[in-house]
């Protein structure tokens, strides 16, 4: 598997990274490098194995229907760039 | 899916006839007092970013940790909708930029969902019923909400929604048409409120459906379908799929094509229309959440949940038949609420349950209707409208006081049985006191006698003015009984 330089134009924007045209086939080159690298895996025949999502055998945790958190706005908006009233503020994202 | 077109469904082209097929995505918020992964509170309507934690805002190192609550409401749900609970189902991650989901991703399921196929039985109007097939039921986060008329140039963004519970309910494209549509997700409110696992107040955006909609010729293979996001209200839902099917039928007749696209219903205009520029083509990169184990049960947990269910509305309705002999019509007017069949089952407990039936649905939500009142608001308790029935059965009032008698209990409230009493409304059962006025009705209208003899509809008249001098309080069976005996005919 490997990926051309749209694909690298693409998976930028999906992530909305800024990619320059001139960075595009260096970051082309590094993406499969490192598919390559994974690629290996293939190589092992999995067929019938369980994909393993812990190494130790737990059960997820569950936490009761209580309220235990919030009431606290302006340490969740502390960080904010811009705010308002409480609310966060962004540039507009409707025309 | 491919069974016959029904005529009465299909939509008259200029060109023929086209059938309209439809599949729902129903998002219904869970009944839960905190987040699906967080403890902040669910409720509606706080101070902006009150009921946000720090797992909510997605501040960096902030861990989901799964409120157990939600998960059952998953499996109730499930369970009512007849469908197969997965004892292993895993969250994923739907990625995608948007400023009211601070995470950048949304968690949800998307391979393993909790819920797998299921059934809904909808009952149309017209008495067909029809059988929506249910793909598949995922738990998910909700994002939080975007305001933007309030500033010229910038977005306001309260986080208090992010995170709250919601079961994605997918149904099969087993709909035909925009009545079929409204009526499934009146079912699915039924249902849902019945269970607890969701209020369906569509007003607090509680339950909300994107609506996939595509035309095609009778019998013909699915045709390009879009999808309606984000409809609000049963009536818009309906609105929107009227539209949408003739906008696709006025291009596939003026021989365009259908883009696969996602649209917006603007219930102003009564119309969609495209939603330009949102992320070209969707590519949500889903994978498993690494933060989240995979959700796993067995079976003994799914089975006290189901032990403990409530009695939902289809079999309810099936036990008014059977027991209480009702229509089926009406035994699913009762049911649509379980509080307005909670309190029909009050009144005809021990009574005739076909006038308890009648006295409900006629006088009782008419009223309630007319008044826009809840039954809950309902001035008129259970037990006053029993007591009601009571006194019509055991002859004390005519079911013609009776309405009066409720309109007096609607209005000023107190004790029907009390009212009565105060009020002299009890019915004349004394012959004597009955014949008493037929006499001087008679002897007052020698005319009308001698009509009568040879005209019998003349009696009806005088049964009126014998009902009329004695303010409706005399039993009119008897009065006719006496008049006929009177004027010999």
């Amino acid at each position: 598997m490997s990926v051309d330089a749209d694909t690298v134009r693409r998976i930028a924007h999906l992530a909305r990274i800024a990619v320059a045209d001139d960075e595009v086939e260096h970051l082309r080159g590094e993406i499969n490098a490192i598919l390559a690298f994974v690629e290996q895996l293939s190589e092992v025949n999995v067929e019938g194995v369980e994909p393993m999502t812990s190494v130790m055998p737990m059960t997820m945790k569950k936490r009761a229907d209580a309220v235990t958190d919030g009431g606290n706005a302006d340490a969740v908006l502390r960080n904010a760039p811009a705010t308002q009233d409480h609310f966060f503020l962004v540039p507009k994202v409707v025309e | 899916m491919n069974a016959p077109a029904k005529t009465s469904k299909l939509i008259k082209g200029a060109s023929g006839d086209w059938e309209v097929v439809i599949g729902l995505e129903v998002h219904a918020q869970v009944s839960s007092k905190a987040k699906l992964f967080s403890g902040a509170s669910t409720e509606f309507g706080g101070e902006p970013n009150s009921h946000v934690s720090l797992v909510d805002a997605a501040m960096p190192g902030m861990l989901p940790v799964i409120n157990e609550e939600c998960v059952k409401q998953a499996i109730r749900t499930g369970l009512g909708l007849k469908a197969r609970i997965n004892l292993k189902s895993v969250f994923d991650r739907k990625n995608y930029f948007y400023p009211d989901l601070p995470q950048g991703y949304q968690i949800s399921q998307y391979k393993s969902p909790i819920v797998g196929e299921g059934e809904a039985m909808v009952d149309m109007p017209g008495g067909e019923t029809v059988h929506v097939g249910i793909e598949r039921l995922h738990l998910e986060q909700d994002a939080g909400k975007s305001l933007h008329d309030q500033h010229p140039s910038m977005s306001f963004v309260d986080l208090n929604r992010s995170g709250v519970a919601l079961m994605e309910i997918v149904s099969k494209p087993d709909l035909r048409s925009a009545d079929d549509a409204k009526a499934y997700v009146g079912k699915l409110r039924t249902i849902l409120r019945y269970l607890g696992t969701c209020d369906g107040d569509m007003e607090k955006g509680s339950l909300r459906a994107d609506v996939n909609v595509s035309v095609r010729r009778p019998g013909e293979p699915l045709g390009t379908r879009c999808e309606i996001k984000n409809v609000n209200s049963i009536r818009f839902i309906g609105q929107a799929i009227e539209h949408e099917a003739r906008r696709q039928i006025g291009i596939l007749e003026d021989g365009g094509k259908i883009d696969q696209e996602t649209r917006l219903f603007d219930p102003g205009k009564g119309e969609t229309r495209s939603m330009r520029n949102k992320e070209e083509a969707h590519d949500y990169r889903y994978f498993p959440d690494p933060d989240l184990l995979p959700l796993e049960f067995d079976q003994a947990y799914v089975d006290e949940l189901k032990a403990h269910l409530p009695e939902l509305p289809d079999e309810k309705k099936a036990r008014f038949v059977r027991d209480f002999g009702l229509s089926a019509y009406d035994a699913g007017v009762l049911v649509s609420e379980r509080a307005t069949a909670d309190y029909f089952e009050a009144v005809a407990k021990g009574r005739d349950a076909k006038l308890a039936a009648n006295w409900v649905i006629n006088e009782l939500f008419g009223r309630l209707n007319k008044e826009g009142k809840d039954i809950a608001a309902s001035p008129i308790t259970a037990e006053r409208l029993a007591a009601i029935l009571d006194l019509i059965a055991e002859g004390t009032i005519s079911g013609k006081i009776a309405k009066d008698l409720f309109e007096i209990c609607w209005s000023e409230g107190g004790d029907p049985r009390a009212i009565v009493e105060a009020r002299g409304l009890k019915q004349v059962t004394d012959t004597g006191a009955i014949a008493k006025v037929v006499d001087e009705i008679v002897a007052a209208n020698p005319e009308k006698v001698a009509q009568a003899k040879t005209n019998e509809k003349l009696l009806g008249w005088f049964v009126g003015q014998v009902m009329k001098s004695s303010g409706g309080k005399v039993n009119p069976q008897a009065v006719n009984d006496l008049l006929r005996k009177k004027l010999g005919i």
